[in-house]
């Protein structure tokens, strides 16, 4: 039965869960689930997967785009249905594997994904710099500081050389949040690039007590900065600018509170921070860069300021080091020395918890 | 054909070596007007240096409160085929394998009765069906669950979209059955997934081992962490082999030449612990003071794998800054079997969201009222034993919630006693 919109509850199924996970699996993944036994990167790009039953599977990973047309997914399908009987996968990272069940099928399912122009970058694997993931910037949310897609093509675009080999220290995992929502959850990756708002919301007094629930304006405030106010007959707010961190939570909680602002928004870099507990456990980012004004279409400075710093850690890290693990070494004060980038009065933290980052020794590099 | 809206900023992005979203999305525009105002708006944002979508929007399917998330445009009159621009949350398979069929079936429906656009996939892990209009919602959820087998993900103050690693289907370190996991919370608890009943959002993450490739330490209020308690698997010949340069070290994860490892220094002397010995033949671990870091086993695949004990960590508490700061997860449950149907787990999610439920303030996370009231108070009420591996160190401030049932005859004071030994 179609749908139908006079009656669209009829036959209504619902809370049936995603598909079971092994419903879209290729056979060789079915048969040897839990079976495997070691993995080799054979190239950038491309995964070699021995089973204890002695089945070999190759994977061959292509970068791509978080934002894609259905154009794009019908030629991944093309791929996929030409060479690698009809399954394909995506990684948490937005890139793309295709896989085979036999060595003598990677060498036309590489070559066809290099005859389609550059739709299809092979790397990512290893001691690269992966995809970026991202969150939607202009294209779709209502909080950006920031473009995300925009930002990640021009950054890619510089660092491309990077995604297809496999020479620095160890990986490098980028990523981008618009705003301090962060619903990218930015904070633990190597380099982080986060969209930051420098000015307070402006108050629409005329719309505050139409669209708001004041109350909860006022205690979504972390640091109490907004008290109620009478301004003529309207019931409104009004903002210590002075206390405003620039979180945006109370305009999450009223529209009426704007605070983008192509003047006060931009970028703010950081640095170090991983989630795997191999050698070194899992680590913030920490501050590199406090801000960048917007610069699109190619935001020229924060593509030179991320390339500056990967540079500095592929020439100075050790082998396996991750950049925290690279910088934890050398010291702070060597990592702005060695990047250039100036350490600023905004690197000293007045949050909570500052005082757990401040220096209590007298041990440091002059 | 040319398009509607000039995109000289844009078309900037059409340039360069890595795939652009530009160029892939002007090729719908040719023949999408959504994708044809879409860019208009894009370039209008490039310009302006500001978005242009306007707060908020309640739109959904009925009977579910999350899922979609209603999006205007906020100038439509310039760019009416993006006026309304809603997102849908499509709850992918754990893991993310897809069929080129339902693939395709999912591009006809999309490119049909919505813009055509997606994000493959979201921070979260759903595929976002980005873009259509709300009498749309209806048709596109009926094809979902009557055609494609598949149903919405989670938004708002819900039970968020489970996700996990690849674990068992392609991974040889995968301690437990990361995908399995995933798929029976996603079904145990649909009604939390469909229908807002939280403090705020909750976020359950399934890595197979401490590498931790879904990042679930960092973002989810649930972290499930494999791991093992018995001995690393060595296969001392292989180790040869690595260190006499007949194998690829690493995996081939730093470059594909065969090359001899110096086991002492790139092995033995990174070690955390230095639970490791090499005297040139033999490499001895003890495993009582290995921490499971995965490096040893991650330079030499071929020779070293996870015990056969396995089974998982479980911490909690993880969110980004908003909005008392980000924090990671805390281990709460140093090591739990995990075997279906998961029974043990589940208890203990449902003793932890009972607590949160009742304690939590409205847009709280666990993680932040574990903050406010305690992490003691998150382990009693889960009915859970403090253990030393739940802390890197004791606590050095000497000001202690003492429990008066601990302290013989409670908080009470017999006044006149004490001052029949002491004069005011």
């Amino acid at each position: 039965m179609p749908f139908d919109p006079n009656d669209p509850l009829k036959d209504r199924i619902t809370d049936i869960g995603p598909p079971k996970y092994d419903k879209f699996f290729p056979p060789i993944v079915k048969e040897n689930y839990g079976k495997w036994k070691y993995h080799e990167i054979l190239e950038p790009g491309v995964l070699m997967h021995v089973s204890e039953t002695g089945a070999e599977m190759y994977s061959v990973r292509v970068g791509a785009a978080r934002l894609i047309s259905v154009d794009l997914i019908r030629d991944i399908c093309d791929v996929a249905d030409k060479h690698c009987g009809g399954y394909v996968r995506w990684t948490t990272r937005n890139n793309v594997e295709f896989m085979v069940d036999d060595k003598s099928k990677l060498q036309p399912l590489i070559d066809d994904l290099r005859s389609r122009g550059n739709w299809f970058p092979m790397g990512g694997t290893g001691a690269s710099i992966t995809s970026i993931v991202h969150t939607q910037g202009w294209a779709h949310c209502h909080t950006p500081a920031i473009d995300a897609s925009g930002v990640v093509k021009a950054v890619m675009d510089e660092l491309f050389d990077y995604f297809g080999s496999h020479k620095l220290p160890a990986q490098v995992r980028i990523a981008l949040a618009c705003c301090l929502n962060m619903c990218g959850a930015v904070h633990c990756s190597d380099i982080a690039i986060l969209g930051v708002h420098r000015k307070p919301p402006l108050i629409e007094h005329e719309r505050v007590q139409n669209v708001c629930e004041i109350p909860l304006v006022i205690a979504a405030c972390p640091t109490a900065a907004i008290k109620p106010k009478k301004v003529g007959e309207l019931k409104s707010i009004e903002i210590n600018n002075s206390r405003c961190m620039f979180c945006g939570n109370c305009y999450t909680m009223c529209p009426a509170l704007p605070l983008a602002n192509a003047e006060g928004d931009g970028i703010a870099l950081w640095v170090g921070g991983k989630v795997s507990n191999v050698l070194s456990t899992p680590m913030f980012s920490k501050l590199a860069v406090p801000y960048i004004p917007n610069e699109p279409p190619r935001w020229p400075t924060t593509v030179n300021t991320i390339k500056k710093i990967v540079e500095a850690y592929a020439a100075g890290g050790r082998r396996y080091e991750r950049i925290g693990d690279w910088i934890n070494r050398i010291g702070w004060e060597r990592f702005f020395e060695t990047t250039g980038i100036e350490f600023k009065h905004e690197h000293i933290d007045d949050y909570r918890l500052a005082m757990t980052t401040w220096r209590t020794t007298t041990q440091f590099k002059f | 054909m040319a398009l509607k809206h000039k995109t000289p900023m844009l078309d900037e992005l059409e340039k360069g070596p890595w795939p652009s979203f530009v160029t892939d999305m002007k090729r719908m525009a040719a023949r999408k007007a959504t994708c044809e105002d879409w860019l208009g708006l894009m370039e209008m944002s490039y310009e302006d240096k500001e978005g242009h979508w306007k707060h908020g929007g309640i739109v959904g399917v009925f009977g579910y409160g999350g899922g979609v998330i209603g999006r205007y445009c906020d100038r439509p009159e310039l760019f009416p085929n993006v006026a309304h621009f809603h997102t849908i949350r499509v709850n992918q398979p754990a893991s993310k394998f897809y069929s080129t069929e339902i693939l395709r079936k999912l591009c006809d429906m999309w490119e049909e009765k919505g813009s055509g656009v997606t994000n493959m996939h979201g921070s979260t892990g759903d595929i976002i069906l980005l873009g259509t209009t709300t009498d749309q919602l209806e048709p596109v959820f009926y094809d979902l669950t009557h055609e494609f087998g598949m149903d919405l993900g989670g938004s708002g103050s819900n039970l968020r979209t489970p996700a996990c690693c690849v674990g068992k289907a392609r991974c040889e370190w995968s301690c437990i059955d990361t995908q399995d996991i995933t798929y029976d919370l996603t079904q145990e608890y649909q009604d939390a997934l469909h229908r807002p009943m939280f403090p705020y959002k909750f976020k359950f993450k399934t890595s197979g081992c401490p590498c931790d490739c879904v990042a679930a330490i960092a973002r989810a209020d649930c972290s499930i962490i494999g791991t093992w308690r018995d001995k690393i698997r060595i296969d001392q010949e292989a180790v040869r082999a690595y260190a006499g340069g007949e194998l690829v070290p690493h995996g081939g994860a730093g470059g594909s030449e065969k090359r001899a490892v110096d086991v002492q220094a790139e092995i033995v002397d990174l070690c955390p612990t230095r639970c490791m010995e090499w005297d040139g033949k033999t490499l001895k671990i003890w495993d009582e003071d290995c921490v499971r870091c995965m490096h040893c086993i991650r330079v030499m695949p071929r020779a070293l794998r996870p015990g056969t004990d396995t089974g998982a960590t479980i911490l909690v508490g993880a969110k980004a800054p908003i909005l008392e700061g980000a924090q990671l997860s805390s281990v709460v449950i140093p090591f739990m079997k995990m075997e279906a149907p998961y029974e043990e787990f589940k208890e203990f999610v449902e003793k932890m969201w009972d607590w949160w439920m009742e304690n939590g303030k409205n847009r709280e996370r666990l993680g932040e009222l574990i903050q406010r009231l305690g992490l003691q108070e998150f382990l009693k009420n889960c009915e859970l034993t403090p253990d030393p591996r739940m802390v890197n160190t004791p606590r050095y401030n000497p000001y202690i919630f003492y429990d008066p049932a601990e302290v013989p005859g409670g908080w009470e004071h017999d006044i006149a006693a004490y001052r029949s030994r002491h004069q005011a």
